[in-house]
């Protein structure tokens, strides 16, 4: 190679034009929003345009579709400033498709309000339950639901005002399985620090925000030493920056005892994924039913809301009769998260007013009455409150 | 009022039909569908009124303002409007004025919007009243829905297409300097952040309204970096909607096409100087500044305007202006606070009024007033809406 062709390169390699060129780089950075493994680091702002919300409407199976329905009714009864996007999953596909199509329509809104997906067993293992891969792909990780003694159901406990947190991403829920040697299935539950830490964390803010006195950390590290261990640990760290509320741990098992005892003595309760799924249902048994609690999964960009206990009713499906509380409740709290808080405290009040004074009660609280009975019920305790003062922003 | 009245009307027929055999009734009335089947009743609200922001701006637009609160109580539409006169050529245009309209703003966060004239010359002020107020409320997006009205037939008929165009950045920077004498340079400001916030819109909006194609315009051929960031940031944000398809085009091509096959384009999205002129163009095809209804929006705040914003300061006093386009705005204002039923009633009426072709104004080639075309469109409001 001649001198004079190493010059050349070296020119044409040279500065002034590098310079320029670099900065065009900069500039048009490759796409961000899609970086490595596939996962969004960009989150775009929600779908929220002169005041009015879109929230993504995933109707389930089950009771899912009319109950949604109804809320859809309601809300456009009430005038609320939200419209809804519809997003079906089918769940009897083995593709991945709906799913993903859901996950995505849920990143450009934001926020969801779901019915339950249903999960067939007889599927190939390789099809992963469509809630949990909703969950974790958005990472949800909270699971909040608050249960309280709701005044007009009868139950045998009364007083009991309980928030359970529940971790849900990790955890017996890591669809990590498989058989090393035939005969011998292994399956993987995953306790990760920094997820105990966030679960925590989350828990105590929750609790200090809502003016609570106590967080009870539940756990089994008696025998999951180091797993259970972990999160016990994380809990109690976290627990040191709160003095203001006072901190305790309970095994599992002795939990669900102490809850149908005597579920007065509890007040915030954190766990991971499975104690926290077997727990809530405990509760929701204890105020009534699954037909009348209302959960909601946070993430740090998105929230989806669904009945607390996640139940598909398909044997109700269709005929009318399912409690429709849970899911308007449920509808509730997503209007609180978009901040429109005078509309949920309206239909909170009404669904309220309705159970307690009216005593319109569907089949599962022993009524006669049929889910759209109760729905109209509500409405016309709404329409009776008069005009709504919507206080400005 | 009225509406509440008549909501309770319709909640003691369900009342009164709580008997089985009724049942399949009411629970059609409760569907959402409900509107459709029975007409005779406005759904039921649990609202009484709504309060709205009213800048009725220069020239016509005071007159259009009448024309809209003249159909909207022949209507009994429940909306209150809040008036401010805010006005750059009849000084009456303060900071204090400005103030009083984003505060009724932040109560109402919806406005009825007129336009608000711009001199053209120089006083010491790059950014005109309207800009502003367009930045204090960060009214990034602004649509323009073109559709051609049946009756009143142009070079192109049966035309649906929508404009989105950015309006808080680009070229309407209000950044000019004369950096050495006789040179000035003009800042157009293209950023990812508000480039991904419009494409965003415009994909949202798509999905909203069932539409199957967003088209970027831009002319990243010239300007390679700032409107390059542009089309990239509409790519990336087309990925989340898998099921709209993306394209894009430039400029001056996209206006040959639109004059030519204007059929091919579904929603369109813009930086701020090619909606500008693209809104103008789109509006023409179908019948100009007269009848081409537009919005604007931020995350919290509506402003319902005209598509095309032209003062028409040559019309004022004469009676000529055509209301329609106003007219539909507010009839998409009132869609947009929930009043689905008052809405149809409006905008049904108005399209009627177009369609049985008697009554026009001289922009649509007929001698009428717009007194006589406001009372055309309010003897059509009597008659129950066709759905």
């Amino acid at each position: 190679m001649s001198p004079r062709t190493v010059l050349t390169v070296s020119r044409l390699l040279k500065p002034t034009w590098g310079g320029l060129m670099g900065n065009a780089m900069n500039v048009l950075r490759p796409a961000t929003i899609y970086g490595q493994r596939n996962k969004s680091i960009y989150t775009p702002p929600p779908a929220k345009y002169g005041g009015r919300h879109t929230v993504t409407l995933i109707p389930g199976d089950g009771i899912g579709p009319e109950l949604l329905n109804h809320v859809r009714e309601l809300f456009r009864f009430c005038c609320v400033p939200v419209d809804f996007e519809i997003v079906k999953v089918d769940s009897t596909m083995t593709s991945e498709d709906d799913i993903n199509n859901a996950i995505t329509a849920i990143k450009r809104n934001g926020v969801a309000l779901k019915g339950n997906i249903e999960t067939n067993h007889n599927l190939p293992p390789s099809v992963k339950s469509r809630n949990n891969l909703l969950r974790t792909n958005l990472d949800l990780y909270a699971n909040v639901m608050h249960c309280h003694t709701l005044p007009g159901v009868n139950t045998r406990h009364k007083g009991i005002d309980i928030i359970i947190i529940r971790e849900n991403t990790e955890g017996e829920y890591s669809s990590l399985e498989h058989e090393n040697v035939p005969g011998v299935v292994e399956c993987l539950k995953i306790i990760t620090r920094m997820k105990s830490l966030r679960i925590a964390e989350y828990a105590f803010k929750l609790a200090r925000q809502k003016g609570r006195r106590r967080v009870t950390a539940v756990h089994k590290a008696n025998i999951m030493k180091l797993g259970d261990g972990l999160f016990l640990q994380c809990c109690k760290e976290v627990a040191a920056g709160y003095p203001d509320i006072a901190f305790d741990s309970m095994i599992v098992d002795n939990t669900t005892m102490q809850l149908v005892s005597k579920p007065q003595q509890f007040d915030v309760m954190v766990m991971p994924n499975l104690y926290g799924n077997v727990v809530s249902n405990v509760c929701a048994g204890l105020v009534g039913g699954p037909g009348l609690v209302p959960g909601a999964n946070y993430g740090t960009d998105y929230a989806v809301f669904e009945t607390a206990t996640r139940n598909t009713g398909k044997s109700i499906a269709n005929k009318n009769i399912a409690n429709p509380t849970a899911t308007l409740l449920a509808g509730c709290l997503m209007l609180d998260h978009l901040k429109l808080h005078a509309y949920a405290s309206m239909i909170r009040k009404a669904v309220h007013t309705t159970l307690s004074e009216t005593r319109l009660h569907t089949a599962d609280l022993g009524g006669q009455g049929t889910t759209l009975e109760v729905v109209q019920s509500i409405m016309r305790e709404i329409e009776s409150k008069g005009p709504l003062t919507v206080e400005p922003m | 009022m009225m509406a509440a009245a008549l909501g309770r009307g319709l909640v003691t027929l369900v009342k009164g039909a709580g008997a089985p055999l009724w049942q399949p009734a009411c629970a059609r009335a409760l569907s959402l569908t409900a509107c459709r089947n029975v007409p005779e009743a406005p759904p039921a609200r649990a609202d009484s009124t709504f309060k709205v922001t009213m800048v009725p701006g220069d020239g016509v637009g005071p007159e259009l303002m009448t024309a809209v609160k003249e159909v909207f109580k022949a209507g009994d539409v429940p909306v209150e409007f809040e008036e401010f006169h805010l006005s750059e050529v009849q000084n009456m245009a303060s900071e204090a004025k400005l103030d009083d309209v984003l505060a009724s703003m932040k109560n109402n966060r919806v406005a009825l919007k007129g336009k608000i004239h711009t001199p053209m010359e120089f006083k010491g002020e790059l950014a005109s009243y309207e800009m502003r107020l367009r930045r204090k409320l960060d009214l990034f997006a602004n649509v323009v829905h073109v559709k051609s009205l049946p009756g009143y037939s142009t070079r192109h008929n049966n035309l649906d297409l929508v404009i989105i165009r950015e309006q808080t950045e680009g070229e309407y920077s209000s950044l000019e300097h004369e950096s050495v004498t006789g040179v000035i340079e003009c800042l157009k400001i293209i950023t990812r952040e508000k480039s991904r916030r419009i494409a965003k819109f415009a994909f949202d909006y798509a999905t909203k309204n069932g539409r199957n194609k967003v088209t970027a315009v831009h002319k990243a051929n010239i300007m390679k970096l700032g409107d390059g960031l542009f089309l990239q940031s509409c790519a990336e944000i087309a990925e989340l909607y898998p099921k709209i398809k993306y394209e894009n085009i430039i400029i001056d091509n996209c206006c040959m096409q639109l004059v030519q096959n204007p059929y091919q384009f579904d929603v369109l999205v813009m930086p701020n100087l090619y909606g500008n002129i693209i809104d103008n163009l789109a509006a023409g095809l179908v019948g100009g500044a007269g009848v081409v209804p537009g919005e604007s929006y931020s995350a919290e705040y509506a402003v319902f305007e005209t598509g095309a914003r032209h003062p028409f300061a040559q019309a004022m006093g004469r009676n000529i202006a055509n209301p329609t386009a106003m007219l539909l705005s507010a009839a998409n204002m009132l869609r947009h606070l929930n009043l689905e039923f008052h809405s149809n009633m409006v905008s049904e009426a108005v399209k009627r009024v177009i369609k049985q072709g008697k009554v026009k104004t001289r922009d649509l080639g007929g001698y009428a007033t717009t007194t006589d075309y406001v009372r055309a469109v309010v003897s059509n409001l009597r008659q129950r809406p066709t759905y």
